[in-house]
């Protein structure tokens, strides 16, 4: 049990921090941009593919640096010579833009590589076992993606906090016309805020294309979950998004590792009903992927705004 | 954008107008019966019946982007669940021999998703805008999930079939042969569409376009925003679940594809390439999407790559969609500019399909060299064999592309110039811009 808490806990942390890595871009990119960006997990998804690919090429490490650094140019050109013209016509032309571009991004990933899983592997020189807790061996891999995201994590904090760009994104985020009339040229720096943050979202795919797997729907699997990330922790909030982002990936890992139905407490008492029944016997672990689901559906009752959020729209 | 110094149009006579509308509905009406008897192949009527329902598809689907401005990422949910329920509500009427004719069977489907929006509305239109798209696909995931989960309701991967002759046969129509479920369909997406139409004349129908255009305006003068959304949100859901229980009929299955991500995006390029603005766009654009669908996945393997960019060409290029881009020319037809403007068209098709072609070439190219690399080298385009493997058609692809950008992007300049000077012209004679 005290094993179970070990490991769940650290693979928990572990997801949330990856999901902090996606929902921090997506984050700064709405609350400056005013745009939700329906493709981030596809730039999560071409970060997997481009280091599944360059690390065939030219090794993982880097890999690590040069496929985020294409994906996050991408974002930039995206963000130029895109959705700067949809911008004209409006917030929904630009979501339903990225929307379309996410819908072409997982075809286009389809045509190239095909829709079986890669064969990403976790690089040799961190394929060990780092430690044992009892009888389970926790992999050095995890542990690096723990360190790279909690590292990338305090690095974009300092960032944010205390150096003159941050001071520009922390105010853009509150009040994005201010700083225009500035003198700052707000467009560059929408476009390299997307950049940069589409870079982040590649950077979790990199990472954690080896340990999950690398597919072309890994993006589809993703970005529901981290829209919820976003609307639990308050739109436009990053500490939100940290809390949510902890929450939900504490949430599915214990999930996951839990096997008790209603049928295992109340044994006898179980209905004859084959519908009933279906509630009656599932296990936590086969609803963990609609708990985030669900979280969402009740912050939305109780919480409208999001656990942090201060914004309605 | 109204000046109050230009000429109103000329007043018709009461009768005339009236004449007018029904005379066009009883047209409609008429094309819809004669149809079968133009195109009398298996294929034609099959065609026509996923065009039908997708119309009603789509259409319920604007009433909440178009007419109330909430863009959902979840509308299957009603669509399916209307199928669903479809497809328990067929088998149990042909188990208790219930003398209910299938004709009936889509208002099961209608109030299935009635139902469900009653239930799941009241939270997803709590919020608008973004958080609502966010919400709506939450929402869309959290049901689609569950029904895998559920595998006595929504029979997991391989979903539920039914029999549809089994019914009650009301004037000896068995439903079998699909020359009858096309009549039904047709009836059912011109009684829809009717209901719709109706819909957007009645008060709601206003006050939902009021919440599109100015959320805060319409709390001033008493109303709450959030119960019109919700009231759009549930005459949504019921129409949706018509399309759902048309389409269970029809194929006679119901799976968790029903409900899922990639059905609601049918619904919204649909709605969106024919044009969220018009009450007519998303007919228009439910024709155009299933049609196209059914003849490019007929001639590719990556149809749907074609479909996205379609899709965002339509987003940066033309907002109003294919019904918006066409209205904008009425302007031009009464100015009596339209000589000039297709003229300058014409220039331009030329480059830009060149270029577009060499797109299309360098897809395929791709496509054959990866996935599809079994198919041999030869790719068929156009009526010609080209050669995949050779660099010549590499170099004559990459070659339109560039060649046909580089000139396309002249005379695109040459199109804007002479739609600004038809514009003028037009608006000297008074017509509005």
């Amino acid at each position: 049990m005290f094993e179970l808490i070990i490991i769940s806990t650290l693979n928990g942390v572990l997801f949330g921090m990856l999901l902090f890595l996606m929902a921090s871009g997506l984050t700064v990119i709405f609350s400056m941009l005013g745009v939700l960006n329906f493709a981030h997990s596809s730039f999560y998804m071409l970060g997997a593919f481009f280091g599944f690919q360059l690390s065939r090429w030219v090794g993982f490490w880097p890999a690590l640096v040069i496929a985020p650094a294409l994906a996050g140019l991408l974002g930039a050109a995206v963000e130029r010579y895109g959705l700067r013209n949809a911008h004209k016509n409006g917030h929904v032309a630009e979501l339903l833009f990225t929307f379309g571009f996410a819908f072409a991004i997982e075809e286009v990933v389809q045509m190239i590589w095909g829709k079986s899983p890669m064969d990403y592997r976790v690089p040799a020189s961190l394929d060990f076992p780092a430690f044992t807790v009892f009888s389970t061996n926790y992999p050095a891999y995890k542990i690096f993606m723990l360190v790279v995201s909690v590292a990338i994590f305090a690095a974009l904090l300092i960032a944010v906090k205390r150096t003159r760009i941050g001071l520009i994104v922390q105010a853009a985020l509150t009040h994005p016309h201010m700083v225009g009339h500035l003198g700052h040229n707000v467009g560059r720096i929408f476009m390299l805020v997307f950049g940069f943050g589409t870079a982040l979202a590649a950077v979790a795919g990199v990472i954690a294309g080896p340990a999950l797997i690398t597919q072309s729907n890994m993006a589809s699997l993703l970005g529901p979950i981290l829209f919820v990330v976003v609307v639990v922790g308050g739109l436009g909030s990053l500490p939100g998004a940290f809390i949510a982002s902890l929450l939900i990936g504490l949430l599915q890992t214990f999930a996951v590792s839990m096997n008790g139905s209603l049928a295992s407490v109340f044994g006898p008492l179980g209905p004859d009903h084959a519908f009933l029944s279906d509630i009656w016997d599932v296990t936590v672990a086969q609803i963990a992927p609609i708990l985030p689901y669900l979280l969402m559906v009740l912050i939305l009752m109780f919480r409208p705004m999001g656990l942090l959020g201060t914004r309605e729209t | 954008m109204s000046d109050i110094s230009a000429p109103l149009p000329r007043p018709r006579s009461l009768v005339a107008e009236t004449v007018r509308f029904y005379g066009m509905w009883i047209a409609v009406a008429v094309v819809l019966v004669a149809l079968p008897q133009i195109f009398s192949s298996g294929g034609a009527l099959t065609t026509f019946s996923l065009i039908g329902i997708s119309i009603i598809f789509a259409m319920s689907y604007n009433i909440l982007l178009g007419q109330t401005g909430m863009l959902s990422f979840g509308h299957a949910v009603y669509y399916g669940l209307g199928g669903f329920l479809a497809i328990h509500g067929m088998n149990m009427l042909a188990a208790s021999k219930a003398s209910v004719p299938l004709p009936l069977v889509p208002l099961i489907g209608a109030l299935a998703g009635l139902t469900f929006a009653l239930l799941l509305g009241w939270v997803s239109t709590r919020r608008s805008g973004t958080a609502f798209a966010m919400i709506s696909l939450g929402v869309a995931e959290l049901v689609s999930s569950s029904a895998l989960i559920l595998r006595s309701f929504f029979g997991g991967e391989a979903g539920i079939t039914t029999n549809r002759t089994k019914l009650f046969h009301i004037f000896g129509w068995s439903f079998g042969p699909q020359i009858q479920i096309y009549y039904m369909v047709a009836a059912w997406t011109l009684l829809a569409v009717i209901a719709m139409y109706a819909l957007t004349r009645t008060p709601l129908g206003r006050m939902c376009n009021a919440v599109r255009d100015n959320p805060e305006r319409v709390q001033f003068v008493g109303y709450d925003p959030h119960v019109i959304r919700y009231m759009a949100f549930c005459f949504a859901g019921f129409f949706a679940g018509i399309a759902g229980g048309l389409s269970a009929i029809n194929f006679e299955i119901a799976n968790s594809a029903y409900l899922g991500a990639a059905q609601s995006g049918t619904a919204l390029f649909a709605a969106y390439i024919g044009g969220i603005g018009l009450f007519i766009g998303p007919i228009v654009g439910a024709i155009f999407v299933t049609y196209l669908s059914l003849v490019l996945s007929d001639l590719t393997s990556v149809w749907q790559l074609y479909f996205g960019l379609i899709f965002i060409s339509v987003v940066v290029f033309a907002p109003g969609g294919i019904a918006g881009l066409l209205m904008k020319h009425r302007l031009v037809v009464r100015a009596g500019m339209l000589l000039s403007v297709l003229k300058a068209y014409l220039v331009a098709l030329v480059p830009t399909a060149a270029m577009l072609a060499g797109l299309v070439l360098a897809i395929e190219i791709i496509v054959r060299h990866t996935v599809n690399a079994t198919g041999g080298p030869n790719i068929n385009m156009f009526g010609m064999s080209l050669n995949s493997a050779s660099p010549t058609v590499w170099l004559l692809s990459v070659g339109l592309v560039l060649a046909g950008y580089a000139i396309a992007h002249r005379t695109w300049a040459y199109v804007a110039h002479a739609w600004d000077h038809a514009a003028t012209i037009a608006r000297e004679k008074g017509y509005l811009a």
